[in-house]
């Protein structure tokens, strides 16, 4: 018969990765999110991004700017959704229970679907710069680039947060609804679509509420493209977003038991 | 060993309110090394709620629960646990083994996975997807998933409800098996054959209390007595006034009495002429001493609040 003994480093390491490495099975086994996460972003860049870059005859201008707001709109769809419809899921079936009844550290199940949801976002980023650099004259310095990478990609836990909130607020069968509700508006509405200085400038001003304006902010910032706020007034919102969110879900959390 | 004369589990004067309503109700109970325990009760009697304040889940509104030393909750006591949820359901598009593979390293010293398999009879199963598994198959996965960390205490909150008579005999095959290991196993059922087929010890549950305790042989003798059915044109509120230490139902045609003294309550029956067609004599069976041990607990005004409570 066994005793207890706290878990060694290299225990919770090895339940990271089984969590980890579960999670993207089970992702990648289901076409019907991979395929449309992945293809939405690439499409829409490709319509608007290349064939209007194409007519407008300034190569690389709109190409660069639209590559760097659908790289945000790209890498936040897999964060709000894993966590907002995945997690609501597993708190409906009673997954999240049984987890939290175990002897594993909770952390490990948010930790493995951030590295999940990144890794998604870290696909649609590459995938929409070689678009970019392949068929949009885009140029950017090897810095430029691997800034909006990394920016892109640790901007996306504010919206894990959310995601988070919205997965433990709502039904499983509400879940993808509500979260595609935020989504599409917000992405829209932040100029990830069409660049925001197109928007009558009341719309603009709006677009400060939005976490996604902000991050597109950052990533434009780094290819000069910005609106001129200074970068870490967009970081602070983006950190405001997600401490809120995070200490929003902890009552939730608590909130959750398995008697349905 | 000198830890295997404590009890795994100490319950103390637990109560616990949601709201108005009371889910438990001063209840005191433990749990052995090696033994297996049924709580038995309908929905709403405090099975779900005593599960849930023993693994942490809910906070208990007076009392103590202590787990193997800890309060609790405590990931010591959580590693030496395994858990079936009432409720708990499987992730899609994962497969038998990877599910099983997880939960093992999630513990210190867990089963092989071929022993886990193995011990919930799903071996051949082990590279099936979870969606295509049957209702029982599920079952004894997550059955799988409670003993993988090779645990001192299962816990099995409604093991077996919404299988048929096939997958349940499977399912208690394999608490069976776990029991003979050493094993404690708290198990919760209303199912009244389920708790006298496998258990040591059953603590009936009615309303948040404990109504009774025993071994299933006790339980039976502590209603002590017979079950008397005859047909009648004589009304069962008469027959009540007649017998009125006794415990008088209608049911459809048949009047039933529970009596501890059958050949002296119907000899005062056959005295002031009760017809008595069709009667029958016969020991009672758990689900009676059950169902008479519940109605005998119910109060007339607590009964309706506590249908709102899932059990």
């Amino acid at each position: 018969m066994i005793t207890s003994q706290p878990l060694s480093l290299s225990k919770r390491w090895q339940i990271l990765q089984l969590e980890t490495q579960t999670e993207l099975l089970k992702t990648l086994r289901s076409p019907g999110f991979v395929i449309p996460s992945l293809a939405f972003p690439l499409m829409f860049y490709v319509f608007f991004g290349l064939l209007f870059n194409a007519m407008a005859g300034q190569p690389g201008q709109a190409a660069k700017y639209l590559m760097a707001t659908y790289a945000v709109f790209g890498a936040i769809g897999p964060a709000l959704f894993s966590f907002g419809a995945d997690v609501a899921t597993d708190k409906d079936k009673g997954i999240l229970s049984l987890k939290q009844v175990s002897p594993m550290p909770i952390g490990s199940y948010f930790a493995a679907r951030i590295i999940t949801a990144m890794l998604f976002a870290l696909v649609i980023i590459l995938s929409l710069f070689a678009l970019g650099a392949a068929f949009g004259s885009v140029t950017m310095t090897r810095t430029q680039w691997i800034s909006t990478l990394i920016t892109v990609l640790f901007g996306t836990l504010p919206f894990c947060a959310i995601g988070l909130y919205i997965g433990l607020s709502v039904s499983a069968k509400a879940a993808p609804a509500v979260v595609n509700l935020i989504y599409l508006p917000m992405a829209f509405l932040s100029g990830l679509w069409v660049p925001i200085q197109l928007f009558p400038s009341t719309l603009e001003m709006a677009a400060n509420i939005f976490p996604a304006y902000h991050l597109a902010q950052l990533a434009l910032a780094i290819q000069g493209n910005s609106l001129g706020a200074p970068w870490y007034l967009h970081a602070g919102v983006l950190v405001v977003y997600t401490l809120v969110f995070l200490s929003l879900c902890v009552n939730r959390f608590n909130a959750i038991d398995n008697r349905h | 060993m000198q830890a295997d004369h404590k009890p795994l589990v100490s319950i103390n004067h637990l109560s616990k309110r949601f709201g108005k309503v009371c889910a438990v109700d001063d209840i005191s109970l433990t749990i052995q090394p090696n033994e297996v325990v049924a709580l038995l009760g309908e929905n709403g009697a405090g099975k779900t709620t005593t599960i849930g304040s023993l693994l942490g889940q809910l906070k208990a509104d007076s009392g103590e629960v202590i787990v193997f030393g800890h309060p609790a909750g405590h990931w010591a006591a959580k590693q030496q646990m395994g858990v079936m949820l009432q409720s708990a359901a499987l992730p899609d598009n994962v497969k038998v083994i990877e599910q099983l593979r997880l939960f093992a390293s999630y513990y210190p010293n867990s089963l092989s996975l071929e022993d886990a398999l193995e011990k919930a009879l799903l071996t051949d199963l082990q590279q099936r997807k979870v969606q295509t598994l049957s209702g029982g198959q599920k079952q004894r996965l997550l059955f799988a998933m409670a003993i993988i960390g090779n645990p001192r205490l299962v816990i099995l909150d409604e093991p077996t409800v919404g299988l048929d008579a096939t997958a349940r005999r499977e399912f208690w095959r394999c608490i069976r098996a776990l029991a003979a290991r050493g094993a404690s196993v708290l198990l919760t059922t209303h199912y009244l054959e389920e708790a006298d087929a496998l258990s040591d010890r059953i603590i009936v549950l009615s309303k948040g209390r404990i109504v009774a305790q025993g071994v299933p042989e006790q339980i039976k003798a502590e209603l002590g007595g017979k079950r008397l059915r005859f047909r009648s044109n004589t009304s069962h509120e008469v027959v009540q006034k007649l017998l009125p230490d006794t415990k008088v139902h209608s049911r459809g045609d048949y009047i039933e009495v529970y009596s501890t003294a059958p050949q002296t309550h119907l000899m005062a029956l056959f005295d002031a002429d009760v017809t008595t067609l069709d009667l029958t004599v016969s020991g009672i069976s758990l689900e009676d001493a059950f169902l008479h041990l519940t109605q005998s607990a119910v109060s007339p005004n607590s009964a309706v609040n506590n249908q709102e409570i899932s059990s």
